[in-house]
């Protein structure tokens, strides 16, 4: 028996160094998992270069026809051409495609494959502090062999603000690593433990060591830039979204509303001076930075839910996000460029150079660069490459007209129904005027006159302009309807993601909401002015009229509280008056 | 009973003992898995310092570290609590705090709000860093947390254990004493007063103040070790070997300008700035490092604006305890350390 318990005594003692030996077996096997998680991840990473060897930095592949995610900063002084290395190996030619120069984001097209490897989104909100990640990128462009660096680290902080310089490179709701991120890193991929994609690096806290990593480094969250995709991908310059209100924290440490524009839609919903702000875009907000947090990860014209206290009565709105600059002011400072570059891409690789101005001559460009321009980008006035954007709304356009079958949609338009309340309704459209009745109160178009005046029914913010509009560019198009372009995805009253297209003409504006995977049109507004409540028309219960697809219930919603149901009863096309 | 029955009866109990045995070694076992707290419950022991400041490269905040229940925390000994201070606590919570003391030499500071339950570091549980063990470091580096954010985590392991001298500014000099050295890259505004932890969430010391390697110039990650800040949590307490600023006492025998073994300039006016004007050669001035034409400008941190304030200040001052003069020489300030024993 005492033989036993000594011998047993003696394994035990060996159970210490049993331990020890699985720790390092076990670290062994964390080394070889970490090695092939970041083999996962290299492929998809390239490495930017301007097309006159003046910089570069990094970037991430997102889909396997070349689009690519990058910070602005990167390709601002590269202009619409740039090169791209692969860890393959190969330099693509690229050309930009959209920008969002507030949040410091910016989308590129690799050309010549349509199978690029690709990165794993990852959802950035699951993130905690103390979570392994890696960053991979070109610090200092010293890959010459176009092999990208890994650096490997945690999370050190979330939902992190750092302020923009000047309105541009800000940093909200934005990753802490302590990851190496240096000069040239900008706009590669932060990852987390499994491979994924959880951000763009882009920016760190540099003081007396100069501008090299001392263990803080920030990245844009994966979730901020699903939000901007849409429009990116549409080639246009995409704006921050802002309320239209100021805050600031009261003496209990509420959020409340310090100022508000009554210009805005936040004040049309309902919002007032001294209002609590309780939730935003569903997340509670408890200070004045978590709001700011908030409100920077959404693009202009973004619809967020709103959560708002007032004596003891708790309101919950839908708000249509307006944007942070005037149109001019955001070209005029997207012209003039950052004011003070975070991390430059470093040319000759010393990290102590002061970054270099870049001059606003026009530089010639070489051959193969010329050839990525003439092919690949469109120059407009507002946009970052019109190529894309019109493209993208011919192949909105056409799906939807393919899946609605327009082509048999000529001549008048005339419905018929009734109102929930039971009143009659007749509605004419037609190409020169057009008619409603409501009951016993009939309108008519007069189509010389201004379109913007014309907002009959009273407070329905133009229901009948709206429609007459919206038969004209069902029967000829865009191109026959005005000035029309991609404003990219936003979501409409229910969040739910829509394509959107935008018709500028005769002084009035008109968006048009489709369903991506059905194709369908399921709204449209019709806006007068930017300071008033537009004619929004929810389409749906969509019936085949002579092979056309037509909606039979008209949803309008006008100013102040205006709600009409219209319930289509008969649908005619193309009759003889 | 069969042969086999024997056999048996001996091996259930002798296998009872074995369990028994390994049961104990696996309840003792230091390598064996003790429930670790989580990163964010760690945090909870950190605090956001804010205070004087707030020039270029001198900023106004920098990190606390929770020690007690009732509210004391160790912090950085700096400019930032010169004028008071505002400790901010992991969940937004804002409290004045009170300057309980300080430790020159260690360049600590302990303060006390008024909190209970405070999620703390217990000091005083024996852990000795190692070199090569990895480690997190928690700071509000960069200011960058505020109001409920907490601070940041970086990762790091051990580097070094040893003595460092350390150097702020062209000839003055810091801390000076045993020191944890780390990889992370900890030397960076705000993060003085951060700590240092092991992967179980136990305190490895505190981050000291963004100095040099006196040696080498070069920017130094250090932390104090937990068990010097024990130390000099334990003599702030005790008053012990400390003259603190406030302390109005007039020692029964307190330094003099002989025991020192200088002279002051002549006292021409009423307050004629306090100019060395001769140290005798080996005295106890002369080997702290004073030289004449040093201008005083501090003893042990409270400005002298004068030779009557500086005599003043000596006759508070125990001939038996250490203190600080800062001088200002050619265009630097340098402080030493004197003892007249």
């Amino acid at each position: 028996m005492f033989l036993w318990l000594w011998f047993a005594t003696v394994a035990a003692w060996q159970f210490p160094v049993a331990a020890q030996t699985d720790r390092l077996s076990d670290a062994r096997l964390a080394e070889s998992q970490r090695i092939e998680v970041i083999a996962s991840a290299i492929p998809a990473t390239t490495g930017i270069f301007s097309t006159d060897g003046s910089g570069g930095g990094s970037g991430v592949v997102i889909s396997a026809d070349g689009y690519a995610l990058t910070n602005w900063h990167v390709v601002d002084p590269c202009g619409a051409a740039m090169y791209c290395s692969m860890p393959d190996g190969q330099v693509y030619d690229a050309v930009l495609v959209g920008i969002d120069p507030v949040g410091d984001v910016a989308l590129i097209k690799l050309q010549g494959r349509d199978d690029f490897p690709v990165a794993v989104f990852a959802d950035s909100d699951d993130l905690k502090v103390g979570d392994f990640c890696f960053a991979i990128g070109n610090p200092f462009l010293l890959a010459t062999n176009f092999q990208p660096s890994v650096s490997w680290g945690i999370v050190s902080g979330l939902h992190r603000y750092q302020y923009p310089s000047g309105t541009l490179l800000e940093y909200a709701n934005c990753i802490q690593t302590d990851a190496a991120i240096n000069p040239g890193n900008s706009g590669g991929g932060l990852f987390n433990g499994r491979g994924e994609l959880v951000g763009i690096n882009g920016r760190g806290s540099f003081e007396k060591r100069g501008r090299v990593n001392v263990g803080i480094g920030y990245a844009i969250s994966i979730n901020q830039i699903k939000h901007f995709l849409g429009q990116l991908k549409s080639g246009l310059i995409v704006d921050h979204a802002t309320l239209g209100a100021t805050v600031s924290s009261n003496r209990l440490g509420r959020v409340v509303v310090q100022d508000i524009l009554t210009s805005s839609d936040a004040w049309r919903r309902g919002i007032r001076y001294g209002d609590e702000i309780i939730s935003l875009g569903g997340r509670q907000i408890t200070s004045v930075n978590e709001f700011k947090n908030m409100l920077g990860i959404f693009p202009a014209d973004w619809r967020v839910p709103i959560e708002y206290r007032r004596d003891d009565e708790i309101f919950r709105i839908f708000v249509r996000l307006a944007s942070v600059h005037s149109r001019e002011k955001l070209l005029d400072i997207v012209q003039r460029g950052p004011e003070e570059p975070e991390i430059d891409p470093i040319p000759d690789g010393k990290p102590d150079i002061e970054p270099q101005i870049q001059p606003d001559i026009e530089k010639p460009l070489s051959k193969r660069a010329r050839a990525i321009v003439d092919t690949w980008f469109e120059q407009r006035d507002g946009f970052a490459n019109y190529q894309f954007n019109r493209k993208h709304t011919e192949s909105v356009w056409s799906a939807f007209h393919d899946q609605a079958q327009l082509s048999s949609l000529n001549g008048k338009l005339r419905l018929s129904g009734h109102e929930e309340n039971g009143l009659s309704v007749q509605i004419v459209l037609d190409d020169e005027s057009s008619g409603l009745q409501l009951g016993a109160t009939a309108h008519v178009l007069t189509p010389d006159s201004e379109l913007a005046k014309q907002l009959e029914p009273a407070g329905s913010g133009g229901l009948l302009s709206a429609l007459h509009l919206w038969r004209r560019m069902l029967v000829r198009g865009p191109t026959g309807s005005g000035d029309v372009y991609s404003l990219g995805m936003l979501p409409d009253w229910n969040g739910e993601l829509r394509e959107v297209l935008v018709c500028n003409s005769d002084g009035v504006q008109v968006r048009y909401f489709f369903a991506p995977d059905s194709r369908q049109l399921t709204a449209l507004e019709f806006w007068s002015s930017g300071e008033n409540d537009p004619c929004e028309i929810r389409l749906d219960d969509y019936r085949p009229v002579k092979n056309v697809q037509m909606p039979h219930r008209f949803t309008v919603i006008g100013e102040e509280g205006f709600l009409k149901v219209l319930q289509i009863d008969e649908c005619t096309i193309g009759e003889s008056p | 009973m069969s042969r086999q029955a024997k056999t048996l009866g001996r091996v259930e109990p002798t296998c009872r003992a074995i369990v028994f045995v390994l049961a104990i070694f696996q309840v003792t076992d230091n390598t064996g898995q003790a429930q670790t707290p989580s990163i964010s419950d760690v945090q909870t022991r950190m605090a956001k310092v804010y205070g004087a400041g707030g020039l270029s490269r001198l900023e106004s905040w920098q990190t606390a570290t929770a020690i007690s229940d009732d509210g004391l925390f160790v912090t950085a000994w700096s400019y930032v609590l010169d004028s008071g201070a505002t400790v901010v606590l992991d969940d937004g919570r804002r409290f004045t705090a009170e300057l309980i003391g300080h430790h020159p030499q260690k360049e600590l500071a302990l303060l006390k709000i008024d909190v209970t339950e405070q999620p703390h570091f217990e000091i005083n549980r024996n852990r000795t860093a190692e070199v090569g063990e990895p480690i997190f470091a928690m700071s509000n580096v960069y200011g960058v947390a505020t109001g409920n954010e907490s601070v940041s985590v970086q990762r790091g392991v051990v580097a070094a254990v040893g003595e460092v001298q350390t150097q702020r500014g062209r000839r003055t000099f810091g801390y000076s004493g045993p020191a944890l050295i780390v990889d992370a890259i900890i030397n960076n505004p705000g993060a003085a007063g951060g700590a240092i932890t092991d992967l179980n969430g136990e305190l490895l010391g505190i981050i000291g103040r963004e100095s040099r390697n006196a040696a080498s110039g070069l920017w130094l990650n250090f932390a104090i070790p937990r068990e010097q800040v024990a130390l000099a949590v334990e003599e702030i307490h005790s008053g012990k070997a400390i003259q603190t600023t406030t302390d109005r006492s007039i020692p029964a025998e307190p330094v003099t300008l002989e025991l020192l073994g200088m002279r002051m300039v002549p006292e021409i006016v009423t307050s004629t700035p306090p100019w060395i004007e001769h140290v005798v050669n080996g005295s106890a001035a002369w080997k702290a490092g004073l030289r004449s034409d040093d201008l005083i400008v501090s003893v042990s941190q409270v400005p002298t604006a004068s030779i009557t304030h500086f005599l003043e200040q000596l006759a508070h001052i125990d001939r038996d305890s250490e203190f600080f003069i800062m001088v200002q020489r050619e265009d630097g300030f340098l402080e030493f350390q004197v003892d007249v024993r």
